[in-house]
């Protein structure tokens, strides 16, 4: 079985090489891709991984007693394993795969809504995404929760002192984003981890956006709960993983009912199975599971010191060289930031600025990025974000530079 | 001029053009040149659905011809609804219902749009018609 490569020096164009997306054009153009926030493109050690489950052990896992069921099960198995020595869980049985952070988000939701009751409050930070709003207001509605909300400066950083007021011992969960994906503000976690807990209450975090630039260690973090997506790692879509802690975990009903996650069924009761399958009902993403830890082989392989590092020069250069142009206004200017830039252009809608960089071959994302509140918030209708990976380079974004120069040109 | 030569200039129009750049720039003059919608009519009703930016439609009829008046907030969107309103504006309810539309796909547009941009092109051909389908069942 293929497995990721192990240590490759930082070069970008060496690492380039790995993704062989980026060597089409679109319209006419080499590809730009700036959309790594939505999700990250994927490289050929991963895509191996992939051909080669398909290719040579493609079998059902966990009640095969056949050789390729057996090899599919180790392999899942395996993947369990290097992910949780990835986020540093205390237990492989922590890591729940799923197809998603929205998947793993909803899964906390309906259980832990199962725990409370009306008047219990939970609190969510201004700067979430869709993903990480609806499924709460959805569980409130069921049992009466109160929904409170920690505000947002213009700079896009969360008011903490607000935090500490809206604290009571009525809170129950508080669930907040790593890093933003329309502002890409890092949060400062720890804090409201510690705090939450001083008050009695779980933390649930959403690392979608953090897993790509980041190591989390969940047990240093003291999170209870932990998500992120596979697609945003450099590995397939479809997949991803929720860290629970044991004690939650054990605690929480299952999330969904159906085949690997009972002990016993009969019609007149069923028993669960134990962790992690208590909540896997079904046949899961194998595949994908295996390419998730491969894509996580991979980051490890390049190593998130040097892709901080990296992504942060970017970041910088990009700054610069679009806040150069007349009418650029950046949103999110906290300093702990990670690499993304949501912009607009006084007087230009982003889509126009989106569709025209398209046509110059390169790839950003325009809207709301699914976080209404925050364009609410600075009354806008959406932004261009431009998010840069490890693989962009410098004269990626002076294309980029060059594309908004010419499309304010045109739009105005 | 009917609605099928008026869909023609804006063919041959279209066909000047050697790439897609030059003719997004003309969408553009175009979307500028739009008559703006009056304020009072730029109200949720008029917004069309299915645009991503909004898009603002008002019909009203003029000696027994319907009048479009629109307006977008992106330019781009501003751009495709002049087109649309130059193809159908003034004309008859009757000829607006039964006018073909395939000078969009003629001149590519809906090709070179993003698929939500398209449908949004989709559902604001169905919404001038349906204003048509609307005047028309008045009229009788």
């Amino acid at each position: 079985m293929n497995t990721a490569t192990q240590n490759i020096p930082f070069n970008v164009e060496e690492i380039r090489k790995d993704f062989p997306i980026l060597k089409r054009e679109v319209n006419g153009y080499p590809l730009v891709y700036f959309d790594n926030a939505a999700t990250s493109q994927t490289p050929q050690q991963v895509i191996d991984v992939i051909v080669d489950y398909y290719s040579s052990y493609n079998a059902n896992i966990h009640r095969g007693v056949h050789t390729l069921s057996q090899e599919a099960t180790d392999a899942y198995e395996q993947a369990r394993i290097k992910i949780q020595k990835h986020f540093n869980a205390a237990k492989a049985h922590e890591m729940i795969f799923t197809s998603g952070t929205t998947h793993g988000i909803n899964l906390v939701a309906n259980g832990f809504g199962a725990l409370l009751k009306e008047g219990d409050e939970i609190i969510v930070s201004a700067l979430e995404h869709h993903s990480n709003i609806v499924p709460w207001q959805m569980m409130c509605e069921r049992n009466g929760a109160v929904l409170r909300v920690i505000p947002m400066n213009e700079d896009g950083t969360l008011m903490m002192d607000v935090y500490d007021t809206l604290l009571s011992e009525k809170t129950k969960l508080v669930f907040c984003n790593h890093i933003s994906n329309a502002l890409g503000t890092i949060n400062p976690i720890e804090s409201i981890i510690q705090k939450a807990h001083q008050a009695g209450a779980a933390v649930l975090i959403d690392g979608a956006q953090a897993c790509p630039h980041v190591k989390p260690d969940v047990q240093a973090l003291d999170v209870d709960f932990y998500v992120a997506s596979a697609h945003k790692m450099c590995g397939p879509t479809g997949v991803g993983v929720l860290y629970g802690k044991e004690k939650w975990l054990k605690k929480l009903p299952p999330y969904q009912g159906g085949g690997e996650m009972i002990a016993e069924v009969t019609f007149e009761k069923t028993t669960y199975a134990d962790l992690p399958h208590k909540f896997e009902a079904g046949t899961p993403n194998i595949c994908g599971g295996i390419a998730f830890g491969a894509a996580v082989d991979y980051l490890n392989a390049v190593g998130f010191k040097a892709i901080a590092a990296y992504e942060h020069e970017l970041l910088a250069y990009a700054t610069e060289k679009l806040l150069a142009i007349d009418g650029v206004k950046i949103y999110g200017t906290s300093s702990a930031k990670t690499s993304v830039i949501s912009f607009n252009i006084e007087g230009v809608h982003p889509y126009d600025i989106g569709t025209i960089v398209d046509k110059l071959g390169i790839a950003v994302r325009t809207g709301h990025h699914c976080a209404q509140p925050i364009m609410d918030y600075y009354k806008i209708p959406g932004t261009v974000r431009a998010s840069f990976a490890f693989y962009n380079t410098r004269e990626e974004i002076d294309r980029l530079v060059d594309a908004v120069i010419r499309a304010k040109k045109m739009l105005l | 001029m009917t609605i099928q030569e008026i869909q023609e200039n804006i063919v041959d129009e279209f066909s000047m053009f050697d790439d897609w750049m030059q003719r997004y720039e003309y969408m553009i003059e175009l979307g500028k040149s739009l008559p703006l919608i009056d304020d009072q009519y730029k109200i949720d009703e008029n917004l069309i659905k299915g645009c991503q930016s909004k898009v603002w439609v008002h019909a009203e009829l003029a000696d027994d011809k319907l009048v479009f008046t629109a307006d977008s907030d992106a330019i781009i969107t501003k751009g495709i609804i002049a087109i649309l309103v130059r193809a159908f504006s003034n004309q008859k309810p009757q000829d607006i219902i039964g006018a073909d539309t395939g000078f969009i796909d003629e001149i590519g547009l809906k090709e070179h749009l993003s698929p939500t941009r398209a449908n949004g092109l989709v559902s604001m051909i169905k919404q001038l018609k349906m204003y048509a389908v609307a005047y028309q069942t008045q009229l009788n």
